[in-house]
């Protein structure tokens, strides 16, 4: 029977292309989408991948991470005088303005951090020695800054390298390191340099830290000791860790912060419900109308003896498999699309398994509601009607 | 007795749209004989093949096919009896265009959960039978009309069904065709103990009845018993009396 339904499906070209063309949108749009919202979301929270500390302390209505509302200078120490808190460090973190060799400016995200411990360095150094830092007018750029910074970003030659200048509100910055870390949410290469010399980068005003970050002591976990800072300083602590479900991770905070307050989720949500609403309309529309050109033929199955559970399970066959060929051409269309981007770096690309096993589910859903209309429309077929020339 | 219809009464749709399309219908097959209901159109003949092929329910009375009572069986069951007991031939064939025709032929032996190994084998078999063995390869639409009716009797025939039902086979065949058809009848009702039940108002091919049922306006009005020894194809559709 398995035989017989594949036959009848892939005998009828045109409306099994159709079947599959519809599926393979619907998947494509559906993944793609869902990606690169997951991969913009991704970028919202780069600083807190980039400066991988286990805790941040930021002012007591912060939000999310790109969020900057100073603390004072003393809060380093509240922060340090709780028990359950190993070390604590100050960390800046703004938006400023670079001034490239040839006059021009572009924007980078500078960070900040303690010259003595280094803490919330870039994990991984392409070139260069972090510890050079601490030489005067030092920063450590990341690869995306290599091309950014440069006069002339297509030439490959032309690009950042170790020694270069450049001027970060008319101080000099030289280039002592490169490193690997995430793309910021707004496009600007990360910079790091001291807290100090990043204070003085950074037009002055009477607050300027930007967060604390933080370890705990040992045999406490990131948790019970943000809880503590949280007690003892009044201030808001966060844990660093990958999202998930727990608001008091900074990451799971920043990502619904953006969920929330910004546009993007419904732009990314209508195009995801339109890739489902055009996979259903044209999966449902085509395999009705197959099944209805079907009809003599099924309902003469219908005389000669079949049942009208093994018709259905044929048409759900038809179905199913419809749909895993319309869903492995989106999901290889959308593979092509992810090499692309993870090759360019942009756009921004996430794809957790979730998205995949949901689109797959959606997917399925469709054909289910496809083969359940030719099941009814089959069902009310009376195998009488087959005499009826 | 193969089939014995008591009293059948059917009709479809409510109040002053009601037609009464069977009115008391009685109606015997035996075995081995080719039966043919004949009439107008809209007298009610294929109404009444449908409710004998259990395709159909009735208001009322009994329908026997093999001595089971048709109206007190359940879906399941009439569905089950169909696959097993009767052979189905349609007037447009019926044949799905994306199988082979041995595909096609090998249908109902699948429906009775036979593997399809040896269903293509018996469906080979069997086409040879109807003579178009060298062409099991082929897909419907590459046959003529009457190689598709072959195609369609090896289908009726290849589950050893004992009771064939035919609706209108030869209306969308030419006169060559058609006497090749009925032929392959003969031999089928002749050569194992089989009854045909053949639905027609193709005067061409009432001499191969061995029994003809006349129907009208839902009733039966005459059935007549005629030597079918020497059948014989008419030509040019005159006298339609046989």
């Amino acid at each position: 029977m398995i035989g017989l339904a594949l036959k009848m499906l892939f005998g009828d070209t045109a409306k099994f292309l159709m079947l599959v063309a519809g599926l393979f949108f619907a998947t494509f749009l559906i993944v793609q989408q869902a990606s690169v919202f997951c991969g913009l979301m991704r970028w919202t929270t780069s600083t807190l991948k980039n400066v991988g500390a286990p805790i941040f302390v930021v002012e007591e209505r912060v939000e999310q991470i790109n969020e900057t509302n100073p603390l004072r200078d003393t809060d380093v120490a509240r922060v340090r005088s709780v028990a359950a808190v190993r070390w604590a460090m100050p960390l800046y973190s703004g938006l400023q303005r670079a001034r490239l060799q040839d006059g021009s400016f572009k924007t980078i995200q500078l960070i900040g951090i303690d010259a003595a411990s280094l803490a919330g360095a870039p994990s991984r150094m392409i070139e260069g020695n972090l510890a050079d830092l601490r030489l005067p007018n030092t920063v450590v750029i990341d690869e995306l800054a290599t091309q950014r910074l440069s006069s002339n970003p297509d030439d490959p030659a032309a690009r950042v390298k170790i020694g270069d200048l450049f001027e970060i509100n008319d101080k000099e910055a030289r280039v002592v390191g490169i490193c690997a870390a995430m793309r910021s949410f707004t496009g600007g290469p990360y910079v790091w340099t001291t807290y100090q010399r990043a204070l003085e980068y950074t037009p002055a005003s009477r607050k300027m830290l930007s967060a604390v970050i933080a370890a705990p002591i040992e045999g406490m976990t990131a948790d019970e000791s943000a809880l503590a800072i949280e007690k003892a300083t009044g201030l808001r602590a966060y844990v660093n860790r990958d999202f998930g479900d727990n608001p008091k991770d900074f990451n799971t905070s920043t990502v619904w912060w953006y969920v929330k307050n910004t546009g993007i989720p419904i732009s990314f949500g209508t195009t995801v419900i339109i890739g489902f609403i055009v996979g259903m309309a044209i999966a449902c529309q085509t395999f009705y109308a197959f099944v209805l050109d079907n009809l003599k033929h099924l309902g003469a199955l219908k005389a000669m003896g079949m049942s009208n559970f093994r018709l259905s399970i044929m048409l759900i066959i038809q179905a199913m498999t419809v749909g895993f060929i319309g869903f492995g051409l989106g999901l290889l269309a959308t593979s092509a699309f992810a090499a692309g981007a993870l090759r360019t770096g942009e756009p921004p690309f996430f794809m957790p398994w979730v998205i995949p096993v949901g689109a797959f589910v959606v997917v399925q859903v469709i054909c289910m509601v496809a083969a359940l209309m030719g099941i009814i429309r089959l069902s009310l077929y009376e195998p009488a009607m087959v005499f009826r020339a | 007795m193969v089939v014995d219809v008591r009293g059948l009464e059917k009709s479809f749709g409510e109040g002053a749209n009601r037609i009464h399309v069977l009115k008391q219908v009685n109606l015997q097959a035996h075995t081995g004989e080719i039966l043919m209901l004949v009439g107008p159109s809209g007298c009610g003949k294929t109404t009444l093949l449908s409710a004998i092929a259990g395709t159909l329910r009735v208001e009322s009375g009994t329908i026997e096919v093999f001595k089971k009572p048709l109206e007190k069986m359940s879906g399941g069951a009439l569905t089950k009896f169909r696959a097993e007991h009767i052979g189905f031939i349609f007037q447009q064939f019926n044949l799905i265009p994306t199988l082979t025709i041995t595909e096609n032929v090998s249908v109902p032996l699948l429906i009775q959960g036979v593997s399809s190994r040896t269903a293509n084998g018996r469906a080979r078999a069997m086409l040879e039978k109807v003579g178009l063995g060298e062409r099991w390869r082929e897909r419907p639409n590459k046959l003529s009309g009457g190689q598709q009716q072959r195609v369609a009797i090896a289908r009726a025939l290849v589950h050893e069904p004992p009771l064939v039902i035919c609706d209108e086979p030869t209306a969308a065949l030419d006169a060559q065709n058609g006497e090749i058809v009925l032929d392959l009848f003969r031999q089928v009702a002749r050569s194992v103990d089989r009854a045909v039940i053949i639905v027609t108002h193709d005067n061409r091919i009432f001499s191969y009845a061995d029994r003809i049922a006349r129907m009208d306006d839902g009733e039966i009005i005459d059935v007549h018993e005629q030597s079918a020894d020497s059948p014989h194809f008419i030509h040019d559709h005159s006298d339609p009396k046989p």
